[in-house]
């Protein structure tokens, strides 16, 4: 299973061989349980919002999160030192929110771009000039709101990458190796959504929009 | 060397990343010069990974950290194969149980709720109220955190919570089971009016 494999393959070099992260593990792994929260605790934000990117939805991706430390926990053992922890928990989290994903899946409509192959070019839709980012954005609820409903409304394989690298500042390798997939795929997937999330918010975001140009969508001058 | 607009919509994702070799990135700042509108994906495209990177988007909700550690603490399974458990497993042979909490019943043929429990020595009075749940497989002080089904926990007598095959909760337990009484690994089990094994 997904869950196993990841936990049995984390791949990365652990560049902190020694460090004290690396001397809590082992004593969580010889039996030092109450030790386990203070080795998780800085993953903290990093776990729920990778759960949250996947299930879009607080509740769940809380319930996911502690559900995915609790089986971390449990294969704690299995965790090799030579492995990044960060890493590490980010498998087993993806794995668990994806897992639930699955469970709705039926129920859920898949956003349009979940549909598209991700081969071939993406045309921007929307030329807005938004050279200047809103002051003190990201403290501001309602463009808080904005990015989060666009964020949302990419398809998952383009939210879980573009979370990871652009909000969690994971490496592209690092990446890939959280999700299970190639460099090159989270290179082609991040590409589409930054301008995917571009295109959504430039026009508003931007305080411009296409029609100022000279051009009309779908007319372009080239 | 020329790049057309969707050369550089194609790249531009590596070309903020730094990913992009020197002729290429030359010839996509000189397109970027010309062209207005691959300058506004260029803007905007940064200007979104500028916003997302903002730690204080994507924060736990109020309250996340305390939940979570009380659910570790409820339904972390308990202790195994550690130092302490270690301690207790070579010591398993002889069981000391002081005041009788077994008695002469068959206890010691109960057996235990927990696969991975080995027999240990424990101290605990047989008339201590202690607390346990019907899918657990320990008994515990009251109060103590570790109570692994708190809808359904009862309060028996150590001694009967032994007979049933629990056993000593490692925490709340730790100072009943008294390693330095221990009697030799082997050998006195003739005397099991004073060494006695328990379910633990």
């Amino acid at each position: 299973m997904m869950l196993s494999e990841a936990m049995v393959n984390p791949s990365l070099q652990n560049p902190g061989e020694g460090s004290p992260e690396v001397q809590l593990i082992r004593r969580v792994q010889d039996g030092e349980r109450e030790l386990f929260y203070e080795l998780v605790r800085p993953y903290e934000r990093r776990v729920y919002s990778t759960a949250f990117a996947i299930l879009r939805n607080e509740a769940d991706a809380e319930d996911a999160a502690q559900e995915a430390l609790l089986k971390a926990f449990k294969h704690i053992r299995q965790f090799r030192a030579e492995a990044r922890f960060s890493t590490w928990l980010i498998q087993i989290v993806v794995n668990e929110a994806r897992m639930r994903l699955r469970r709705v899946r039926a129920d859920l409509i898949e956003p349009i771009d979940d549909r598209t192959s991700e081969e071939g070019n993406y045309t921007p839709r929307d030329f807005a000039d938004w050279r200047e980012i809103p002051s003190e954005t990201a403290e501001r609820n309602e463009i808080r709101e904005r990015l989060l409903a666009a964020l949302a409304s990419l398809g998952e394989k383009y939210r879980e990458v573009f979370v990871l690298r652009d909000v969690q500042h994971l490496s592209i390798d690092e990446t890939a190796k959280a999700l299970g997939i190639t460099t090159a795929s989270v290179k082609t997937r991040l590409l589409r959504a930054r301008l995917m999330l571009r295109d959504l918010l430039a026009p508003g975001l931007g305080g411009s929009w296409s029609s100022r140009l000279s051009f009309v969508k779908g007319n372009k001058p080239w | 060397m020329v790049v057309t607009c969707e050369e550089v919509w194609r790249e531009i994702s590596n070309y903020i990343e730094q990913e992009v070799d020197p002729d290429l990135r030359a010839a996509m700042e000189e397109h970027f010069r010309q062209c207005k509108h691959c300058t506004a994906v260029l803007d905007g495209t940064r200007n979104v990974i500028q916003l997302y990177g903002d730690e204080r988007l994507l924060e736990v909700p109020a309250g996340f950290s305390g939940r979570l550690r009380r659910r570790l603490e409820q339904e972390m399974p308990a202790p195994r194969g550690n130092a302490w458990g270690w301690m207790v497993a070579v010591a398993a042979a002889a069981l000391i149980v002081i005041g009788g909490v077994a008695g002469r019943s068959s206890a010691f043929n109960t057996p235990l709720r927990s696969e991975h429990a080995k027999p240990a020595l424990v101290a605990v009075p047989a008339d201590m109220m202690v607390v346990v749940a019907d899918d657990g497989k320990t008994f515990h002080a009251a109060g103590c955190p570790f109570i692994h089904d708190k809808a359904h926990q009862r309060t028996i007598a150590a001694g009967e919570a032994i007979r049933e095959g629990y056993t000593p909760c490692m925490r709340c337990m730790r100072k009943y089971l008294q390693l330095s009484t221990l009697a030799p690994a082997h050998g006195n089990d003739a005397d099991d009016s004073v060494n006695r094994r328990s379910g633990f």
